[in-house]
């Protein structure tokens, strides 16, 4: 059952447009014919709101408090049918500020296994927290779980740091787990050179840009109405985009061991691409304030 | 066969050397592919060696029967010593089962703890309800006095917040508003046993002792004994003290407790420290811990906040128990009592009694900090060279402060304190640089199986000897309990090294 399902995972910076990649993504591939569930891993619990049409499902946390235990839940009161009959499934989380979120993580997903949620599947895609802050958020890349990774991320400088923190956490668990990163998914910010940006830090890090996906309003537009573009507005130039990304997707046998690069290098490649000046230029500015650079 | 005679019901000792047993036991080993008997032997030779002991030394990723428990025991230790208080651990069951379990081991006593029964939705969501469930429960069903809180590893892994949820669970209802809750956060990761039964202390004083500073002291001395597991202790303190007069508070005082009198009726809760006294101890003179390290934290808050002088003073030896009542003496104003001068007299003449058998004798020893300083000081009185200190729960300052005691004796020059270090490493100092005595608790069993170095139980746990517990190892009668375990091990020793006829029995002397 489980050996036939190609499990995948969104990682990447907090507010890069994780859930909105990955929604539109899966949107494509349900298109193509294929059986997907979504298991989202964010006490937000906002990774699914595209499929179903909703502010946010009932998680499987918030049912296990209402309850009292998680063995209390049933399968069929968490698991949603969305858009072209993707599955959706979120592990919500406690309260900001009490208890643990990343336990909560793995709580539901071994809810979700053991209760059978893993049959009948051609995708399973995990869309993970911005910042895997403990071993909870982790959870989806270990033994048994997602294989394939696509990280997120855009031309700005602390997307592409998270890119390279993702991938060391990546290479800490392919040697042992098996997971692999399948490549870096450019949600274009319109940074300068942001194609040739991504594909270096690609190269650095041994892997591929997927896709580049161009900014554009329809995806803001689609968003107010709680859909993905590929439903909202399914001839539009963005929705081809997606389509071409989930297609790759499919089709990618580029799966490989990310080689992470370290701080200094990740400025160097900033620095060549102009981004970032040169450690001599701006070493007489660090630390200085508006005014006294002024001064200066 | 077997045990299918009820007439004849085998004990365990001798059940397994049954030959159905015995079969049993070859089958199992070579289903496992056991190594054969003689490469066993040839690498338990080989972990005698000085190459094994500096692998042993090396090593970084394994502890092997370390000298040590953790801070819930502590905390729950010193809990029990107030009146009609229950210890409540916020966690998981199973934490709390292994320290009731360990205290009833070694004191042969029931000992009352509840838990907070954190599930998996409570490592999720936090503890809150547990909290508020458990504290209604506790207080309904065990009528407390006051319920002293800690915690287990997993409350303190997702951070619960004792303080903020005792205040809620009062405002939901769980307790009266007025009833004592005192808490500390233990986790089991952080420090050991002492430090937990430290922090406990501290919050129960923090909370009893909260708005009752008065202008005028109220006379008294407070004594805080810390991890202390000799019932006799207490009551040799107490004993010492009314013979000097001295008006005081015993600060967790779980003697009646831990050894309450058969009189066929269960009593939960039994003697401790009244709540009353307690609440004044804020008011004493002074306050005078037995133990250093299991104390610091609480004697740095009655410094600070009640603007009290604390002191340590181990009352261990001849030496260490003249200071305790002269401290005594130098608080109070009273002296010291011609039957205690008798009492030093006497033990001062045991000690001379078994000198010539004690005189440079190689000891090894482990245990709590302030334990093993109480044996080193007795140790040097009497001529005894402590060679190996193991103490896995060491720190800087007790190191330093040990170092000194060695330091101003002949007889220390030989010692080296092993910080932090476990039970095989102490195996391979064994092996590779032989004593004549090993001291500590029963642990240590294992170490005199192997190395054959006579052994004295003084410590913490000690599960398979009975009653050494009742004893005292403070004060002058203690000094002599001291010298009489130590002393007939030593000699027990020797008879067992001359025991074979026509060969080594001209030494075999019927008087040593």
């Amino acid at each position: 059952m489980t050996d036939n399902i190609r499990q995948i995972a969104f990682y990447g910076k907090g507010g890069i447009g994780k859930s909105t990649t990955s929604q539109n993504t899966i949107a494509g591939l349900a298109e193509l014919g294929e059986r997907i569930m979504i298991v989202g891993c964010d006490p937000k619990a906002d990774s699914t709101r595209l499929m179903l049409h909703s502010k946010a499902q009932t998680t499987i946390l918030h049912l296990a408090a209402e309850r009292g235990a998680v063995e209390d839940l049933e399968l069929e009161e968490v698991l949603l049918t969305g858009y072209k009959d993707v599955k959706c499934v979120e592990s919500g989380g406690p309260e900001p500020g009490v208890g643990c979120a990343g336990r909560g993580i793995i709580t539901a997903i071994n809810f979700l296994e053991e209760n059978g949620a893993y049959e009948d599947l051609d995708f399973v895609s995990y869309d993970v927290l911005g910042d895997v802050v403990c071993g909870g958020f982790a959870m989806p890349i270990r033994e048994g779980k997602a294989q394939e990774i696509y990280i997120v991320c855009s031309g700005e400088m602390m997307a592409m740091y998270a890119a390279n923190n993702i991938a060391r956490g990546i290479l800490k668990y392919a040697h042992s787990g098996g997971v692999r990163l399948g490549g870096l998914i450019c949600n274009s910010r319109k940074v300068d050179q942001e194609v040739e940006l991504i594909e270096a830090l690609a190269e650095k890090l041994n892997t591929q840009m997927i896709h580049f996906v161009p900014r554009d309003n329809v995806v803001q537009h689609a968003e107010l109405r709680r859909m993905t573009v590929i439903e909202y507005s399914p001839d539009c130039n963005q929705a081809n985009e997606y389509r071409a990304l989930a297609k790759k997707i499919k089709e990618n046998d580029k799966l490989t061991i990310p080689t992470p690069i370290s701080m200094d290098e990740l400025e160097e490649l900033l620095v060549d691409f102009g981004i970032l000046g040169d450690d001599k230029e701006y070493e007489h500015l660090v630390g200085k304030t508006a005014a006294e650079v002024a001064v200066v | 066969m077997a045990q299918n005679n009820v007439d004849n019901i085998q004990d365990h000792a001798t059940l397994f050397h049954q030959n159905e047993y015995q079969e049993l036991f070859q089958a199992k080993k070579e289903f496992e592919g056991g190594h054969s008997p003689e490469e066993v032997a040839r690498i338990a030779e080989w972990t005698k060696t000085w190459e094994y002991r500096e692998k042993n030394f090396a090593r970084t990723a394994l502890t092997v029967n370390p000298a040590k428990a953790c801070q819930p025991l502590g905390a729950i230790l010193a809990a029990v010593g107030f009146e009609g208080t229950l210890p409540f651990v916020h966690g998981s069951q199973g934490c709390v089962a292994y320290f009731r379990t360990h205290f009833t081991r070694h004191f042969k006593e029931p000992f009352s703890a509840v838990s907070s029964s954190m599930t998996e939705d409570a490592a999720v969501f936090g503890g809150l309800n547990n909290m508020i469930d458990g504290l209604a429960n506790s207080y309904n069903l065990y009528k407390p006095k006051m319920i002293a809180l800690c915690t287990t590893c997993m409350a303190e892994v997702i951070g619960d917040d004792l303080g903020a949820f005792i205040k809620t669970s009062k405002e939901k209802g769980s307790v009266p508003e007025d009833f004592p809750v005192p808490f500390a956060h233990t986790p089991s990761f952080v420090g050991s046993h002492i430090t937990g039964y430290d922090n406990m202390m501290k919050g129960i004083l923090l909370n009893l002792t909260e708005g009752k500073k008065q202008a005028t002291t109220n006379g008294k001395i407070n004594f805080i004994p810390g991890f202390e597991t000799y019932i006799g202790n207490l009551r040799e303190v107490k004993r010492l003290a009314s013979l000097m007069g001295v008006n005081y508070t015993l600060l967790a005082d779980n003697s009646d407790y831990l050894d309450s009198p058969n009189d066929g009726e269960f009593r939960m809760y039994q003697g401790g420290t009244s709540l009353e006294d307690a609440a004044d101890s804020i008011n004493a003179e002074a306050t005078v811990a037995f133990q250093a390290y299991s104390t610091t934290k609480t004697r740095e808050y009655i410094e600070k906040e009640w603007k009290q002088t604390t002191s340590v003073s181990r009352p261990v030896g001849i030496r260490g128990t003249d200071e305790f009542l002269m401290k005594l003496s130098e608080l109070t104003g009273q002296p010291i009592p011609k039957e205690l001068e008798d009492e030093r007299g006497r033990a001062v003449d045991a000690l001379t009694d078994s000198q010539a058998w004690l005189h440079g004798k190689r000891v090894a020893l482990y245990g709590d900090p302030d334990l093993v300083i109480g044996l080193v000081q007795f140790l040097l009185e009497v001529g005894a060279e402590p060679v190996h200190i193991v103490v896995t729960n060491s720190n800087d300052v007790f190191e330093q402060e040990l170092q000194a005691i060695l330091d101003t004796s002949p007889f220390g020059s030989t010692a080296k304190i092993w910080g932090g270090k476990d039970l095989w490493h102490m195996r391979s100092l064994l092996f590779t640089e032989p004593v004549d005595l090993l001291i500590g608790n029963s642990y240590g069993k294992y170490l005199w199986r192997d190395t054959h170095t006579p052994f004295v139980r003084i410590g913490y746990p000690i599960f398979d000897r009975h009653h050494l517990h009742r004893y005292a190892t403070f004060g002058y009668q203690g000094a002599i309990n001291l010298l009489n375990w130590i002393v007939n091990t030593l000699l027990d020793e020797l008879d067992r090294n001359t025991i074979v006829s026509a060969k080594t029995d001209i030494s075999y002397d019927l008087i040593r």
